[in-house]
């Protein structure tokens, strides 16, 4: 059985402009240090470094990780916003990548991903009424007119739950939980089946949050949908998801079932992520677990260094000179570290006390 | 403990006096805060969170009106300061760390030179000790590069690096009370911890004190001592840590708690807030929490709200606590 989404060796890179500040720095120092003269080649970010993932039908997939990390790229790669520099996505077995993103906008596969956007206010068009903006997709993708559409508009404002009396407002006259059901709904017009969700609840207040949230996981179970979930929260994913991928500087280092992944995290980052979480359950402070270092730079890495190397709490000259790939560290969960979980050779301190402190909690 | 608080705010009210009516944005706050200590204010937006804060630091907006109550800052009346004094002390007896990170820092100076700046603003030094110390900061706050991003304009950085901006020019000067309003908003957890430590660290290393503002109570359990519940203007609640999550008294608390995904949670248990925060305008109830609550019966109507002290250190705002 072929999965609803697929994807191989994804990258993007970002060639850095001349003309901020920081690509003259990186682009001054590269110089100095090839001593080539100015016409070297622009520096390059690494967004997304050769990321494989697959999504199934009806799954919902959390996506974790620090800002900065690629997660927000990925999800434009995979709503074809952006294009590739190389790897595949493939769609209900079809291959999306061939065609540029700028032609994917009126391809009759655009309906099939759609996209709830980080901030509802500045997603919405501020002209736009509710229902002009509910209305959008559906003309453009699947051509409705006339009684039709507004019959359609209707039933999804009440699949959201949105007042039919909203529907002629304008965003400025609505509240934050009011625009995101807008987005949302507009998001669901043409029936995605896979639908990618950038922080949908992160500019609402915790009593808005949980009634969106709510929403959320209800539409999934009746529209039979997929969800890419991308969040820093940890506490929402673990709730909504059910398999998290943690992300760290353009690369997959962690994936596996939420709730095992929580639990029982394997790669240092994600240990280190998981003890992060702040949490009203008391807990011991001590057990926290903190990183040291400074993180390796996305701007042209060493491609043989692993990209964690100098934060984690045990590391040889194998992590500076041998990348680890995603390979199976327990059931169905995966870790690209050459020390995973327990098998420390020189575990730290730190992490026994978190293990201790999380045992205790249970 | 001391005996005087390092901060005292009793009995604050202030109103908004705009066009469609005076908007009652705070009425009868009280807090306090002692040296060292960690408190933290909570609350949907719009209850009055960052009033609070503003009032304290004296940059409430124009049309405000402080009509009651007082401030009192290491023995002094905050209110009664002269506006040039109080200059003086911002930025190095009471920092501030504001919400909207970008908006809060010059789009046309350079990081380095606007934390620079706060530090000549109230003490001498030579040119390189400024830079130097500069750059300090920017390591302390976890800027990679912070050599290279002193020269870096505020649109150069990412929302996340700015916050460490206005972080690291908040602590510029040591100040003895910092507030913190959303400090690590848009962070992700693992800075957001860094972030945090450094403040609790300051805090015991130098005594200084804390009012952090946040909608996430989890991170207020976290790194706070003592929580204050604010709601539509009202401080509903205030109670230490542990207490306030295991025994809440309001129901307003209760709910709050009820509606934040933690760990073992399932979706299910996660209970949302009916209604939303009354019109602020005109004529309101003694309690602003009676549209919610359902609890509400007509003694909940008569004034004045009643502040009752369950405990030394915990009060509710309730006819009829939980």
């Amino acid at each position: 059985m072929t999965a609803l989404l697929e994807v191989e060796r994804l990258t993007k890179f970002f060639p850095l402009g001349g003309h901020s500040t920081l690509a003259r720095m990186v682009q001054a120092r590269r110089r100095r240090h090839s001593g080539a003269d100015g016409t070297s080649e622009p520096a390059l970010l690494h967004a997304v470094d050769d990321v494989s993932i697959s999504v199934e039908a009806g799954e919902s997939v959390g996506l974790v990780g620090e800002s900065g990390c690629g997660k927000s790229t990925l999800a434009r790669l995979i709503a074809r916003l952006i294009d590739p520099i190389s790897g595949k996505i493939h769609f209900q077995g079809r291959d999306l990548g061939e065609l540029p993103a700028h032609r994917f906008a009126r391809s009759p596969e655009r309906r099939l991903i759609q996209q709830v956007f980080q901030d509802a206010t500045e997603s919405l068009n501020p002209r736009f009424t509710a229902a002009h903006s509910i209305a959008d997709p559906l003309q453009r993708l699947i051509h409705l007119r006339g009684a039709g559409l507004w019959t359609r508009v209707d039933e999804l404002a009440d699949l959201v739950n949105l007042p039919r009396e909203l529907l002629e407002r304008y965003p400025h006259q609505l509240s934050g939980g009011q625009k995101a059901r807008v987005g949302i709904a507009r998001a669901l017009a043409a029936n995605p089946q896979l639908l990618i969700l950038d922080e949908p609840t992160s500019a609402l207040d915790v009593s808005v949050q949980a009634v969106i949230l709510k929403l959320l996981a209800g539409l999934r179970r009746q529209l039979g949908m997929s969800f890419l979930f991308i969040s820093h929260d940890l506490n929402v994913v673990r709730l909504m998801c059910d398999r998290v991928l943690v992300m760290y500087l353009g690369k997959i280092i962690e994936a596996g079932p939420a709730g095992q992944v929580f639990e029982q995290p394997q790669h240092p980052y994600t240990q280190a992520l998981v003890s992060a979480i702040p949490t009203i359950e008391a807990r011991p402070r001590h057990g926290r677990l903190r990183l040291d270092g400074e993180p390796v730079s996305p701007i042209d890495p060493d491609p043989r260094m692993c990209r964690f190397y100098g934060r984690g709490p045990r590391q040889t000259d194998r992590c500076r000179m041998q990348m680890p790939h995603l390979t199976p560290v327990l059931e169905a969960q995966l870790a690209a570290c050459h020390f995973p979980g327990g098998s420390s050779t020189g575990g730290s301190d730190g992490l026994e006390d978190h293990r201790a402190a999380a045992s205790d909690r249970r | 403990m001391n005996d005087v608080p390092l901060l005292e705010v009793a009995e604050l009210s202030v109103e908004f006096r705009t066009r469609l009516g005076t908007v009652k944005a705070l009425e009868q706050v009280d807090l306090s805060l002692d040296r060292g200590e960690i408190i933290a204010v909570v609350g949907e937006s719009g209850s009055g969170k960052s009033v609070t804060a503003y009032s304290i630091m004296g940059i409430l907006d124009a049309a405000a009106h402080l009509t009651a109550g007082r401030i009192m800052f290491g023995g002094l009346d905050l209110l009664r300061v002269a506006e040039a004094e109080l200059a003086n002390m911002r930025g190095r007896e009471l920092a501030m760390i504001f919400q909207n990170p970008r908006g809060a820092l010059n789009p046309i100076r350079p990081i380095g030179r606007q934390i620079g700046d706060i530090l000549r603003r109230h003490a001498p030094m030579p040119r390189a000790g400024v830079k130097r110390r500069a750059i300090e900061l920017l390591m302390q706050v976890r800027i990679p590069d912070a050599e290279r991003r002193y020269a870096a304009y505020p649109f150069e950085l990412s929302g996340g690096m700015c916050q460490r901006v206005g972080i690291a020019m908040a602590l510029a000067c040591e100040p003895a009370l910092l507030i913190a309003d959303e400090p690590t908003t848009g962070l992700d957890v693992t800075t957001q911890a860094a972030i945090m430590d450094l403040i609790v660290e300051l805090a015991r290393k130098r005594r200084m004190a804390t009012l952090l503002i946040t909608h996430d109570l989890g991170l207020a359990a976290e790194y706070c001592e003592h929580i204050v519940v604010m709601h539509a203007g009202h401080v509903v609640e205030s109670a230490p840590v542990g207490e306030l999550f295991a025994k809440p008294r309001h129901p307003y608390t209760a709910k709050l708690i009820a509606s934040t995904p933690h760990g073992a949670g399932q979706l299910d248990s996660l209970t949302p807030i009916p209604g939303g925060l009354p019109d602020l305008r005109g004529e309101l109830p003694p309690c602003r929490y009676r549209g919610r609550c359902e609890r509400y019966t007509s003694v909940c109507d008569q004034a004045p709200l009643p502040r009752v002290q369950v405990d030394p250190r915990h009060v509710v705002a309730c006819r009829d606590p939980l």
